[in-house]
């Protein structure tokens, strides 16, 4: 195990812990800068896709990882900035006002939304959401003027002075952009009081609020930023995918976000990364596999379905801490080694009901 | 226009029930286990795919097809407790909620591969003759649904007051570790919870079966057994059933008064006002925080 001599109080909250992470970190961003040019269209265009879900899965983490707070109907932040955004370019204002528009207007939404979530909590919140993401899914069918309902709305890449975005491979590095900054966004709202605050009232409202956080505050900001997340990753998810639709945006959308933090890792920035990866390759997987199965259950469309509600059930039941959780066990595993014990990653329960 | 008035609130009340039964369904499960499980909708859709399949493929006359029926769901109810629930007790509400997620997923998409995507229906030999009172004219199926409802209500009534095994489910809720030391297997109680929900869902299935279609998505018309079970107040199984009259019959006149459209999300309305306005609802009590 290595341990770092720290020599003030701010070295504990650094970006990255040692420097080699730095440098890691560095290698990575310099692959993921290369690998447009080396791969093909296809590929590029799902690791757009990756991208604007790692937006979602951060902030689906923000909300639900670090502060506490069960969103089920997240679908409908990424709808308002869908179509915000569709609508804005549509008149003709430019991509770059509409995008931060998008974000903003579901930010504003989100505190909306946040505000009786401040009287609930747990399931009653998440039966609430998903109550919003229902109506929400009803008004874009019924809001024609906007939505263009069921008909769906059509798209442009945008442009940048010379620069067009219109290629896919172009448009991967602006998606990329963005994900860079509301990662460096994320990681600095986390190491702030804000972000401590917010893991605060995760373990318990009553400790929280009598150290002096303000529960409707928090709650209600991290309702806030969770939706500004979302709304831009559906601003960017519009203008990648060049047309939009209800389907976008059903109850299923907002069940696979919160499926995609659980597998990739709650509470963590790498787990929502790992997480928006598992959604995309997986599709991918399963298409390929596909071929090896017998055709009653290869050729069937609930193939995928049955897939991702088996590996949810699998990993809530055995590793409820994501692929994150087993990559740190298995980090842990060698920087302990021959002393790791499974006993280091015991899960807590507890027996409310016998407290009474 | 009263006539039809009173037809409408006639027809709301059929749904109504079906909501009803639904949501008693998981507030057995949520009353005693703390878990809420987002299945139900998925698992009243198997139910009643269970039932297709014995009337349509086996040809088995309607009382008998019932009866296998609710015993299949009964194992089902166990094995899904046995497998997927029993692990995880004690385990944060986010982790419960997701699993039970994830039983609906699999439920609904296998239920998809095994039936396929069409539309279903069956009526079990109800007559389509509307009963008449005068000059109102009342569905033979609704008043059946309305009839087989009521049963239920009683015959669960019965079992929760009278019955060793009811008694000892309703201990188990309110305290169980308490429950455990007076000897009550908690675990076999459980078990047992989960069985007796899949059959009042399966219940619920069979009767939505002659009025709406039987489809893999069914269950999604389970989830409005949440704005019911919310409006009567969670945790209260007199709360459910009249939540669940309250959503169908508001839903079914919000289907000629308002708009298009309003029908399919007028419980969920009606769900973010309750939680705004009154969270514990009708019969609830409202909780405490505990440290």
């Amino acid at each position: 195990m290595r341990f770092k001599k720290r020599r003030n109080y701010l070295e504990d909250i650094d970006l990255f812990k040692y420097r080699s992470t730095a440098v890691w970190y560095g290698i990575l961003l310099i692959i993921m800068l290369s690998l447009p040019l080396t791969v093909g269209t296809y590929w590029t265009s799902l690791m757009t896709l990756t991208a604007i879900y790692a937006i979602v899965a951060l902030g689906m983490n923000l909300l639900t990882g670090y502060a506490g707070q069960i969103s089920m109907g997240h679908a409908a932040f990424f709808a308002v900035g869908a179509y915000t955004s569709a609508y804005l370019t549509g008149i003709g204002v430019s991509f770059w006002v509409a995008l931060p528009a998008g974000g903003i207007l579901s930010a504003l939404l989100g505190i909306f939304i946040g505000l009786p979530a401040l009287r609930m909590k747990g399931l009653y919140l998440a039966i609430a959401t998903m109550g919003f993401g229902f109506i929400m899914e009803q008004v874009i069918n019924s809001w024609d003027y906007v939505t263009h309902g069921v008909n769906g709305r059509q798209l442009l890449r945008p442009t940048l002075g010379p620069i067009d975005f219109t290629s896919d491979k172009v448009y991967f590095y602006l998606v990329f952009f963005v994900l860079l900054v509301m990662l460096l966004l994320m990681k600095n709202i986390l190491r702030t009081p804000t972000g401590r605050a917010m893991t605060a009232v995760r373990d318990s409202e009553v400790a929280a609020e009598s150290m002096g956080v303000n529960l409707a505050v928090y709650k209600t900001a991290a309702f806030a930023v969770s939706a500004l997340y979302t709304g831009i990753a559906g601003s960017l998810f519009a203008h990648h995918m060049l047309f939009i639709g209800p389907e976008n945006f059903d109850v299923t959308v907002s069940i696979n976000f919160l499926i995609m933090i659980i597998i990739g890792g709650m509470g963590s920035v790498h787990g929502s990364i790992f997480g928006a990866i598992f959604m995309t390759l997986l599709p991918e997987m399963i298409a390929l596999g596909k071929d090896f199965l017998p055709s009653v259950i290869g050729q069937q469309s609930g193939l995928q379905g049955t897939v991702y509600g088996i590996l949810l059930v699998l990993f809530v039941l055995f590793e409820p801490l994501g692929i994150y959780g087993r990559w740190l066990k298995v980090k842990f595993f060698f920087e302990t080694f021959p002393f790791y014990k499974k006993d280091t990653f015991k899960r807590i329960r507890k027996y409310t009901k016998s407290e009474h | 226009m009263e006539l039809q008035l009173v037809q409408q609130i006639f027809s709301g009340i059929a749904i109504g029930s079906i909501y009803a039964l639904v949501a008693v369904g998981f507030i057995l499960i949520y009353k005693a286990t703390d878990v809420i499980s987002f299945a139900q909708g998925d698992i009243m859709m198997f139910g009643a795919f269970v039932a297709y399949t014995f009337l349509t493929f086996l040809h088995l006359p309607f009382i008998l097809a019932v009866v296998l029926t609710l015993a299949v769901m009964a194992v089902f109810g166990i094995l899904i407790e046995r497998v997927v629930l029993r692990p995880l007790v004690g385990e944060s509400v986010l982790s419960m909620l997701m699993v039970t997620v994830g039983v609906g997923m699999v439920i609904r998409n296998v239920a998809g591969m095994i039936w396929g995507y069409d539309t279903y229906q069956f009526g079990g030999g109800i007559s389509d003759v509307p009963v008449r009172l005068g000059e109102l004219a009342l569905s033979s199926v609704n008043l059946w649904i309305i009839g087989v409802t009521v049963v239920m209500v009683g015959a669960l009534f019965y079992f929760f007051n009278k019955t060793k095994m009811g008694i000892s489910m309703e201990a188990a809720s309110q305290n169980q570790l308490a429950a455990y030391l007076m000897g009550i297997g908690v675990k076999r109680v459980f078990s047992n919870i989960w069985a007796l929900s899949a059959v009042v869902a399966a219940v619920g299935g069979i009767l939505l079966a002659p009025i709406h279609f039987v489809n893999y998505n069914m269950g999604f018309i389970g989830l409005r057994a949440f704005p019911a079970a919310v409006l009567g107040g969670f945790g209260s199984i007199p709360g459910a059933i009249v939540g669940g009259i309250i959503i169908g019959v508001s839903e079914s006149l919000a289907g000629i008064y308002l708009p298009a459209g309003f029908k399919d999300i007028f419980a969920y309305i009606i769900l973010i006002l309750v939680l705004l306005i009154r969270p514990e609802g009708i019969f609830g009590v409202a909780e405490r925080k505990r440290v």
